[in-house]
This record gives C-alpha cells, structure tokens and sequence, in this order.
C-alpha cells in the first residue's frame, strides 16, 4: 500500500517501563507531503510513538528511519537538527517577548564578522525581516511583528508556534494538539495554518482527540492501540464511528473493508 | 518605541530631581551628584546582580551576605596573612562567585525554590564571615584594595574610579541583555522557562550561569565597598538584599521574572539615594527616609499592576 518512500519510517518500535509495555513493536508511515493524524485511546502507545519519533525518549529496540536512512535520536536537540520540528499543545512561547524573538528562541542569528562573533551581537533587523516572510507565507495576519506575544489571542499565539516549527523544519512537522488549548474559530484558524504547511510541501503529523478536527483535515489516520498500530485508515472512506470502533477495540481492523484502508 | 511605561522611573527619578533642587541649593550640583553616585555605589553594583536572578523569576537574599563575606577574605588575605593584594582580590571575588555557583546548584539540581537556598546561604555566609573574621572589622589595607577609592576631576567635580566601574558594569549587564542570545535567554527563563527548554535552550546551565555570574558582581560590590570604606567590615551588607531589591522593583523590573531593563534598578537605585540625600539635606530624619522608601516601593509596585492590568 505504501508506494512512496516514507519521509519518516519506525519498524518495530518497542518500549518498557517495568512491567508497562508501552510500545510493543509499533510501525510507523509518514509519507511526503501528507497531513498523517495518529489517534488513539488512553494508553494505546500514542505519546510514546511520538516521543521516540520527536527525540523526546529512546526506544528500547526497533528502527527509525528519515528519508529512508536509519536515525537515533538521544534529545529533542537531535531531531530538531535533523529537520524535525514539534509543535506543543500548551503554547511554548515566551508572552513577554516579541513574536521575532519567539520565532528565532534558541536559535538567534548573530551579525555577520567581529561582532557577531566576539561580541555576540544580534541581527535583529535580518530575523525580524526573516521573521515578516514566515508569517507572510503562512498568511498569519498579524500587523507587527515587534509586539510582545501576549499580546495575540490564543489561536494567533499557536500560529507563532507553528510559523517557528515550519520555518526550521526541513522534515518533518509533529503538532501535538495543537488545538486543545482553543476555541471552535481559533482552532479553524490553526486547522488551516497546518493545511498551509503541508501545501509548502512540509509532511504534517497531527496528534489529536478531536476526531472532526482529523477527519477534516488528515489524509490519512494512524491508529494505535495496545502499543502497536493497528491500521492506517483513508478518512474519505471511513466512517468516524468505524475509526473509534477501531480505537477502542469493538471492531477488529480485519474487519474493516479493503477500501477504507490506506 | 517602548512603551511610556517604561519611562515611569526615570520620570519619577526627574520629578524628585526637580523637587529637590527647588528644596535645598546645595542638591543641584556636580559634587552632590558624585557623592548620591558613591553612596548608591554597592547597592547599584549588587543590584545587578539581583537584576539578572529576578529575571529569570529567582530572588537573592544571600547577596550582601556574600558580599561581605567577600571583602573579609580580600582584607584578611592581604593584610593579615600578606597576601599579594591583587591576589587577595581575586580570592575575595573567587569565594563570592562560588557562593553564586552554589546557589544557582541548589536551586537547579536539587529543585529548591530560590527563596530558600538564598536564606540558608545568607545565613552560612554570615556566619563565616563572623567566625573567620572573629567579628573583628579588618584596616590597614593596602593600596590596591582601595584605589576606586580614589578619584579624578571632571571639571570641578571628583569622581571616584568605583562609580565609574559601578557604570561599567550596568553598561555590559545592558548589553549583553539586549544584544545577544544568553541574555534574550534570560529573558526566555523567566518568562516560560519549559518553552525555553523545548526550544533547545539548556535551561540547568542557564540558570546556574545567571546566579554564578551574580556571586562574581557581588564580589566587585565587595571591592566597591572596601574602597569606599577603607576596612573589611563583617557586619555590612546586612541589608544590601532588601536594598537591592528595592531598586530592581523602583525600575519597573517585574518580581515574576521576564519582564524589565537593567537600566530600570540603576534608576531605582538612583531615585533612592537621591531621596536619601534630599532629604538629609532638607534636614530630615533618617528614619522618615525609610519611610519614604517603603512608600515608594509600593507605590512603584501598584503603578506597575494597574499599567498592566489596563495593558
């Protein structure tokens, strides 16, 4: 079923916290310029998987493989340089800070020659300029981006958080409900940003327990559960009640249709 | 443009400028601002300190502690052991800046709130600095331990070498704050720390940084203090944390961290020692000018609220 090389592929993913399975060789597809959404019941393995795929743990056995080459990642730190970037659910701004100082966070640049490396100089105006562009491409209308972050509504507070992800992400995007924290108009709002992102070309994979929010916009759904994947479903042949079914272990995958299978 | 907000201090500072100048003839002269200068000397050079821990949401109630302890081993290691002075120096400003290594240790390793491990080391710092110096004030200091001390002339006016440094320092804090990453970092830290580390930043690090590079300026305020007094006294500093924190909360710096400029506690300093001396030239009692003080405090502080509550 899968024909294009995966952007980001685990096989086998298995991980154990005493006598907790919490993965138990769980496969993993992400395909170029896909929204994938993974969703899941309570202890279905879910977090995990994405943390093993967002550097945030190490698996204990199995395979993680970017654009087909094998990857181990020990941090965050080590997926973010591989081009991977998350999007957290609760907000991970500075309010007190700009929107350009939030975007560049860790990763500021310095002005070219003596200054930026001796003295550690900013090049304010290149990141504020650079800054302009991201939230221009994404169309986040927002007026300067010199204003503190506090300053936005919460859907537009997202929108930083994913302009940064998409900015320095050359990958992979991971939002890890993104819009658990909003309202119906500012998640909207969000859902869009993410179609945006993936129309760039940038593969999206979307963490959510809001299944109108994913079978709106995902082009495929991952479920998991019992720490497996138990089938990647197609979200334009499937009914949502069949995809809980599946969720929640009322109905077993093989019992679904061919079709509805992706 | 930042907001006229953050003007609040320095409008405050000119207004009691104004006020003064109009009370006693002698306030508006060049020698009586180089003195507010030397009297405002330590406290500013610890307020730095305390700037950059209040920013990232901490609070440092060791630092006068700290610094005391500091000028008693630069003192005591020059004088009664005869110690090359220049070395004694660098012993006192050693043993400050690794109270600040232990502190931020504390308060990141072992997850305790600053509050705490600043009291316990406030109180350890006391003590040795009493045991060690059996509560015996140190004098006969050697050349060295006192040149900021001394000053030069700028026009008719003598400044001391210590102001001088004090301004130095407020002009790196400045710098480094505004213009590059470890300081927009601080900035990141106190204002959502879990979102700094997320983005890359090694926060523990940060942290242990911020309260290390604290201890060192503290040791610089014990320099300042020894010059400006001539001894290595062990019982100063006993209210320089309090003090400092009063002028990084006159300059509009917010105690829930993230929030404020370090040119702010150099004005709160300021509005403090011009308060202090107008009012000891209008022939005030020292203890109104406490008062006026606390009053100040909390009017800064109310102003500060409401502004944001508006915002």
């Amino acid at each position: 079923m899968v024909t294009a090389t995966p952007v980001l592929q685990a096989r086998g993913l298995i991980k154990r916290y005493g006598h907790v399975t919490a993965l138990d060789g769980a496969d993993f597809d992400l395909l170029p310029g896909e929204i994938l959404a993974v969703i899941g019941d309570n202890g279905a393995g879910k977090s995990t998987l994405i943390k093993a795929l967002s550097g945030a743990l190490v698996p204990d056995e199995g395979e993680i493989r970017l654009d087909g080459k094998p990857v181990k990642f020990h941090s965050p730190n080590d997926a973010r340089r591989e081009g991977i970037e998350t999007v957290y659910q609760d907000l991970a701004v500075a309010p007190a800070m700009t929107i350009a100082e939030n975007l560049f966070l860790g990763r500021e640049l310095r002005k070219p020659g003596v200054l930026g490396r001796l003295l550690g100089l900013l090049d304010k105006k290149r990141m504020l300029a650079e800054t302009i562009n991201h939230m221009k491409d994404l169309q986040i209308g927002i007026r300067s981006m010199k204003q503190a972050v506090e300053t936005l509504s919460g859907g537009q507070r997202q929108g930083v958080a994913v302009a940064r992800s998409a900015a320095f992400a050359r990958h992979v995007v991971i939002m890890d409900e993104p819009t658990a924290a909003l309202g119906v108009k500012e998640s909207n709002m969000v859902l869009d940003l993410i179609r945006r992102v993936r129309d760039r070309g940038l593969p999206v994979i979307l963490i959510s327990h809001n299944m109108p929010h994913v079978f709106d916009i995902a082009d495929r759904i991952h479920i998991a559960r019992l720490g497996k994947r138990a089938a990647v479903v197609n979200p334009k042949k499937i009914a949502m009640s069949d995809t809980v079914a599946v969720m929640t272990g009322a109905k077993r995958p093989e019992e679904l249709s061919p079709d509805m299978l992706a | 443009m930042p907001p006229i907000s953050s003007f609040g201090p320095f409008i405050a500072l000119l207004l009691a400028c104004v006020f003064f100048s109009f009370q006693s003839e002698r306030f508006l002269s060049g020698q009586n601002f180089s003195l507010i200068l030397q009297q405002v000397m330590v406290v500013g050079a610890i307020a730095i300190g305390q700037t950059l821990i209040i920013l990232t949401a901490g609070i440092d109630l060791s630092c006068g502690m700290i610094m005391a302890l500091g000028s008693i081993v630069m003192t005591k290691f020059a004088v009664d052991h005869g110690m090359d002075p220049y070395l004694a120096i660098a012993c006192g400003l050693a043993v400050c800046t690794l109270f600040g290594f232990l502190n931020g240790a504390l308060i990141t390793f072992i997850k305790l709130p600053p509050f705490i491990v600043t009291l316990g080391t406030l109180n350890i710092a006391f003590a040795i600095t009493q045991i060690y110096s059996e509560a015996q004030t140190v004098s006969g200091l050697p050349e060295p331990l006192t040149f900021l001390g001394n000053t030069f002339k700028i026009g008719d006016t003598a400044v001391t070498y210590g102001t001088v440094l004090m301004l130095g320092l407020y002009f790196v804090a400045w710098y480094v704050l505004r213009e590059t990453a470890p300081g927009r970092h601080i900035y990141a830290l106190g204002n959502n720390p879990e979102a700094a580390r997320l983005m890359g930043i090694n926060t523990r690090r940060q942290f242990i940084t911020v309260y290390t590079l604290a201890g060192l300026i503290y040791g610089v305020a014990a320099l300042l203090l020894v010059s400006r007094t001539g001894v290595g006294d062990p019982n100063a500093g006993q209210t320089d944390n309090l003090d400092s924190i009063t002028a990084v909360v006159l300059g509009g710096t917010s105690l829930f961290g993230g929030r404020g400029v370090i040119l702010g506690t150099l004005i709160g300093a300021l509005i403090v020692g011009v308060f202090r001396n107008g009012l000891t030239l209008m022939g005030v009692a020292s203890v109104y000018q406490i008062l006026i003080t606390g009053i100040l405090v909390i009017l800064a502080v109310t102003t500060d609220q409401l502004s944001r509550r508006k915002g």
